[in-house]
């Protein structure tokens, strides 16, 4: 275990620092796509409903509804694809995992925000 | 295993080896032995676990006892007794590999699992308890018997499995390791033969 860690920090590479954010959090993702030669920035606005994994290989899953239907997106933590990620709002949730989320539509959906102050600067990833 | 991110920002699956470094305990020759080759060992044990026969073996190469001794054929190198091989013998450079390891026992399996065979198809008509099973095999009146070696359900894994060609994504000398891309076969900490 200890031996995985050292291989996975050969590779570890300088990535932006992101705000730490959890479960129930809105945020914004600004995810670089390649389309040919040309790179453009996506944004993908939702809720995260779980963090998983740890390391190198850290996910965290983003859900919105886009048109009336619910989508969510698998990001690796550590991907160079990510150009950065804003928090938008703290939530309060009371579970790591929120999927209950995925059954509940319209007002049901809505997550208390907690009150926070804003750090404008990113702080530690 | 685990993952890291290529320069083109792929997530690469790999997996992470813990290579020597090993002894050379015994230099076999053409005059001696009738073949040439080279036996390395590997991984430290204790004395009290070793016996006599095998501790005047590695008292020859004057080494430690060591749990794994395997035999090697065509080097590139010299070696002598006593010899110190370490991953630095693999580089970048050597983009491929082979991995030899006993992969990991899966107990008694039915055909699907161990031959992959198709099932039966279907779960609707009449099927009922059939799902998985490996179909006919004597025939009818000729041969009217089951041929030898049919494939059929048992004991799974456990077996020496290669893997050729997995490519090198980085060699870490100061630790010993090796990170190849993909699986490999056994299971965590179990010992793999790697070869050029």
């Amino acid at each position: 275990m200890d031996l995985i860690k050292v291989a996975e920090q050969a590779f570890v590479v300088e990535t932006p620092m992101f705000p730490e954010f959890k479960s129930g959090d809105t945020i914004t993702v600004r995810y670089k796509i390649k389309e040919g030669n040309k790179e453009r920035i996506q944004n993908f606005r939702g809720v995260v409903i779980q963090r998983k994994g740890s390391g190198i290989t850290e996910t965290f899953t983003v859900r919105k509804i886009s048109g009336g239907i619910g989508v969510e997106r698998i990001f690796p933590l550590n991907s160079p694809f990510i150009d950065g990620i804003e928090l938008n709002k703290a939530g309060k949730v009371r579970r790591a995992r929120i999927f209950y989320l995925r059954n509940l539509t319209g007002k049901k959906a809505r997550i208390k925000e907690k009150k926070m102050k804003f750090d404008t600067n990113n702080q530690k990833k | 295993m685990t993952s890291v991110f290529g320069a083109d920002g792929k997530n690469i699956p790999c997996t992470v080896i813990e290579a020597g470094p090993c002894v050379v305990t015994q230099i076999k020759n053409q005059d001696v032995d009738g073949y040439d080759a080279i036996q390395l060992a590997f991984d430290d044990k204790k004395e009290k676990h070793t016996s006599n026969a095998l501790l005047g073996h590695f008292k020859k190469a004057n080494t430690t006892p060591k749990r794994k001794v395997v035999e090697f054929k065509d080097w590139e190198h010299q070696y002598s007794l006593g010899d110190t091989v370490t991953v630095d013998i693999f580089n970048d450079e050597d983009k491929w590999v082979d991995v030899t390891g006993i992969s990991k026992g899966k107990g008694f399996q039915g055909v699907v699992k161990r031959h992959g065979f198709g099932g039966v198809g279907g779960q609707t008509h009449g099927q009922h308890n059939r799902l998985r099973a490996p179909g006919s095999m004597g025939a009818s009146s000729y041969p009217s018997r089951v041929f030898k070696g049919k494939r059929l359900a048992g004991r799974t894994g456990g077996d020496q499995v290669k893997i050729v060609n997995l490519r090198i994504l980085k060699v870490l000398p100061e630790n010993n390791l090796i990170l190849v891309k993909g699986s490999i076969p056994g299971a965590k900490g179990s010992y793999l033969i790697i070869e050029k």
